[in-house]
C-alpha cells in the first residue's frame, strides 16, 4: 500500500501536469533578433515594438517593403492648384507615420505638372508642390531639415499623352528616399 | 485688258493704233482689217517702252498698298543657282514683297563675270510682265565677291549696285549667313528696313537647346541639356537654364566657343526663366524657394542676385524688358490666377497689363516685348485653347494672331513684326513663323517636338 501511493500521486501529477501542458503555450528562449534591426541599437524608439520571429520574417520583410512603398508612393493634384486632395492627405497621414518611426530617413519631394500651361510657369508650379506637401509633414512634426523640396515641372511625364488620364497622371509629388533606407523598419 | 487700260492712260489709243498701222503697212502688205486685228493684239499682248512717259509704271495694274514684286535672276556660276534661291525665300519670307518665281526666266541672264549695268532693254518688258517692279541681278566674280545689282524697272535701270564678300567654300553655315546679310541689304534698299534673315532661333527639344537659321537650316543642339534659352544682345551667347532636380543653375553658353558657366546657383533653389537686358549686362530670372517663385536681376557677369519681385508665396515668372530697359512685363499669379504685369525695372510700380476683354477669362502668360516698344506678344489659355495675342503699348488694343491649334511662347524678330511661336497645329509641336502685319504664316521645319524658340538679334556677318 505504501510504495503503490508515490506511484498513484506521480500518475495523477503527470495527468494534470500534461493536462496543463495542452492548455499553456510552451516557454521558449528568444530567438536571434530581426538581421537589421541588433537589439542593441540605439536608435530605437521607446515605443517600437519587438523584432520579429524567425517564423514571421517573411511577414517583417512585406511590412518593411509595404512602408517604404508608402513613402514613395506619389501624391496627385486638381489642375493648376496645389491644395491637398483628401486622398493625398491620407498618403501622407501614412508617410508621417513611417517618418516619425524611422528618424534616420531622409527624403526629397519632386514637384510635377502636366503639360498645359507655360512650361516655365509649371516649374513654379511644381515647386509649390511639393513644399505643400513638405509643409503637412513639418506641421506634423517630421524635421524641415529631412526633407528637400523640388521641381521637374512639366519636363518629366509620368505618362505621355494629351488627354485627362495622362494629364492627372502628370500632376503630382513624387517622393524619394536620400538616406536612411536600410535601417527602414515598419510602424 | 489691263495693258490697253494702261497703254490707254499714257498714249492716245488712236494715235497708238495709226503708229501700228503705219509699221505694218511699212513691213507687210496686209488688209486694212487684218492691220487693225494686228494692231488690236499687239496692243493687247506687248507693252512698248519708247511710248511710255517717265516714272510711269509699266504694263501692271498696281493697286496702292500691294506688294513690291521682285524677281531675283538665276547666277550664272556654281552655287548660283543656290545663292539665287537663298536670296529668293529670304526676301519672300519678309513678308514685303511678292515674288517672281527665278525658275520662270530660264537661264542664266548676266553674260561674262562683270555684266552689270543696262540690261537689253528687251527684258525689262519682259519682267514686268512677270509682275515684278524691281529685279535683283546677281554675279559671282572671279574674287569670291558677289556683286549685287538692283533694277527698277519702272526706270529702266540700276538703282543700286554693291559687292558682298562671301566666306568659301560655298554651302556651309556661314557661307548662307552671308547671303542671309545679303538679302538683308537688298530688303533694306527697298523698303528703308533691314531684314531678318540674318538671324537663328535657339530652341528646346529632347531636353536640350539648338539653334536654327531663320531659314529652316543648320540646325544643331548647343547645350547638352537645357530649357528657355534667350540670346544676349550681341548674339554671341545664350543664357538658359538647366533643370536637373538637384542644382538647377541658370547658365551662360558662349555660342563660338562652346564655352559655359554658372550665372546663378543657390542651394534649395531653382533658377530658370532669363531674360537678358537690351544693354546686354544684365540677366533677370526667376527663382524658386521654399515660399514661392521670385524674379531677381543678376549682373551678366556673374555676382550676387538682386530681388526684383516680393511675391509672398506667388509666382512670377518669364520676364521681357521693354526695349530702353526701363520696364519689365512679366507673368504673375499675384492675383490668384496668371495674368501679364508690367513694372518698372526694379519691380516698382507693377500692374496688370490689361484687363479682360471679350469675357476672357483665361490666364495670360508668356509676355514678349517687340523690340521697337510697340507691341507685347502673349499667350491665352481658355480652356483647352492656347492663342497668341498681341497689346499695343499705345492704345491697349488686343488683337489675336494665332489661333489655329494651341500656340504658346511667342518671341519677337528683330523686325517687330514677325513673331516664331510654338504650334502644335501640324499635329506636333513645332515652330511656326506669322507676320502680325500680312498674317503669312510658315512652318519652321524644326524636329517635331520643338518649343521655348527665342529669335536672335540681327546677327554680324561672319
Amino acid at each position: 500500500m505504501i510504495r503503490s501511493t508515490p506511484l498513484f500521486v506521480l500518475l495523477a501529477a503527470t495527468a494534470l501536469a500534461s493536462g496543463a501542458c495542452k492548455k499553456k503555450p510552451p516557454v521558449v528562449a528568444p530567438v536571434a533578433s530581426n538581421p537589421t534591426a541588433p537589439p542593441s541599437d540605439p536608435t530605437r524608439g521607446p515605443n517600437t515594438p519587438p523584432p520579429p520571429t524567425s517564423d514571421n520574417s517573411a511577414e517583417a520583410a512585406r511590412k518593411i517593403a509595404e512602408a517604404r512603398a508608402a513613402v514613395l508612393s506619389p501624391v496627385y493634384f486638381e489642375y493648376d492648384a496645389d491644395d491637398l486632395r483628401d486622398d493625398a492627405r491620407a498618403s501622407l497621414d501614412a508617410k508621417v507615420k513611417i517618418l516619425t518611426t524611422n528618424p534616420q530617413l531622409r527624403i526629397r519631394i519632386a514637384g510635377h505638372t502636366d503639360e498645359r500651361g507655360s512650361d516655365e510657369y509649371n516649374i513654379a508650379l511644381g515647386r509649390r508642390r511639393a513644399e505643400t506637401a513638405k509643409r503637412y509633414l513639418t506641421d506634423r512634426g517630421i524635421e524641415a531639415s529631412r526633407i528637400e523640396t523640388t521641381t521637374l515641372g512639366r519636363e518629366q511625364p509620368a505618362m505621355q499623352g494629351s488627354n485627362e488620364d495622362a494629364w492627372a497622371k502628370n500632376r503630382r509629388d513624387e517622393f524619394v528616399i536620400t538616406a536612411g533606407d536600410a535601417q527602414l523598419r515598419a510602424p | 485688258m489691263i495693258i490697253c487700260d494702261d497703254v490707254r492712260q499714257s498714249v492716245p489709243f488712236l494715235r497708238y493704233v495709226a503708229y501700228q498701222t503705219v509699221r505694218c503697212l511699212v513691213t507687210r502688205f496686209l488688209s486694212r482689217s487684218a492691220v487693225l486685228v494686228v494692231g488690236l493684239a499687239v496692243c493687247a499682248s506687248t507693252t512698248w517702252a519708247q511710248d511710255r512717259q517717265p516714272g510711269v509704271s509699266i504694263g501692271l495694274n498696281r493697286v496702292v498698298g500691294s506688294k513690291i514684286g521682285l524677281l531675283v535672276l538665276p547666277m550664272a556660276s556654281s552655287g548660283g543657282d543656290s545663292l539665287a534661291t537663298i536670296l529668293s525665300r529670304d526676301l519672300d519670307y519678309s513678308d514685303r514683297f511678292q515674288m517672281v518665281a527665278t525658275s520662270s526666266v530660264a537661264g542664266p541672264i548676266a553674260t561674262g563675270p562683270a555684266a552689270v549695268g543696262p540690261m537689253p532693254a528687251a527684258n525689262y518688258p519682259l519682267y514686268a510682265k512677270l509682275g515684278a517692279d524691281g529685279v535683283v541681278q546677281g554675279t559671282l566674280l572671279p574674287s569670291g565677291w558677289l556683286r549685287i545689282a538692283l533694277h527698277d524697272i519702272a526706270r529702266k535701270t540700276v538703282i543700286n549696285q554693291k559687292d558682298f564678300p562671301l566666306p568659301s567654300p560655298a554651302f556651309t553655315p556661314s557661307w548662307r549667313m552671308a547671303a542671309h546679310g545679303v538679302s538683308d541689304a537688298i530688303e533694306e534698299w527697298i523698303v528703308g528696313q533691314r531684314g531678318i534673315a540674318q538671324t537663328r532661333i535657339a530652341f528646346v527639344r529632347a531636353g536640350r537647346v539648338w539653334t536654327i537659321d531663320s531659314d529652316g537650316a543648320n540646325v544643331i543642339p548647343v547645350t547638352p541639356s537645357g530649357l528657355s534659352p534667350q540670346w544676349v544682345p550681341s548674339g554671341r551667347g545664350l543664357v538658359y537654364s538647366v533643370l536637373d532636380g538637384v542644382r538647377d543653375p541658370l547658365m551662360y553658353l558662349d555660342l563660338a566657343t562652346g564655352a559655359q558657366r554658372v550665372l546663378a546657383m543657390a542651394p534649395g533653389t531653382q533658377n530658370f526663366s532669363p531674360a537678358v537686358s537690351p544693354d546686354g549686362r544684365s540677366v533677370l530670372f526667376a527663382r524658386a524657394l521654399e515660399n514661392g517663385t521670385d524674379l531677381y536681376s543678376i549682373p551678366i557677369e556673374g555676382g550676387t542676385p538682386r530681388r526684383i519681385t516680393v511675391g509672398r508665396g506667388r509666382i512670377s515668372v518669364q520676364p521681357s524688358f521693354s526695349p530702353d530697359g526701363q520696364r519689365i512685363v512679366f507673368t504673375s499669379d499675384r492675383s490668384g490666377r496668371s495674368d501679364v504685369y508690367i513694372s518698372d525695372v526694379d519691380g516698382t510700380n507693377a500692374e496688370v497689363l490689361s484687363a479682360a476683354t471679350f469675357g476672357d477669362r483665361g490666364n495670360r502668360t508668356g509676355p514678349d516685348w517687340s523690340p521697337d516698344g510697340r507691341l507685347v506678344a502673349f499667350q491665352t489659355l481658355n480652356d483647352n485653347s492656347k492663342q497668341i495675342m498681341t497689346i499695343s503699348m499705345r492704345d491697349q488694343t488686343v488683337r489675336a494672331v494665332a489661333t489655329e491649334g494651341r500656340n504658346d511662347d511667342p518671341s519677337w524678330a528683330p523686325d517687330s513684326r514677325h513673331v516664331v511661336f510654338t504650334s502644335d497645329r501640324s499635329g506636333v509641336k513645332q515652330l511656326w513663323i506669322t507676320d502680325v502685319e500680312s498674317g503669312r504664316t510658315r512652318q519652321l521645319r524644326t524636329p517635331s517636338e520643338s518649343r521655348l524658340a527665342a529669335w536672335s538679334p540681327r546677327l554680324p556677318t561672319p
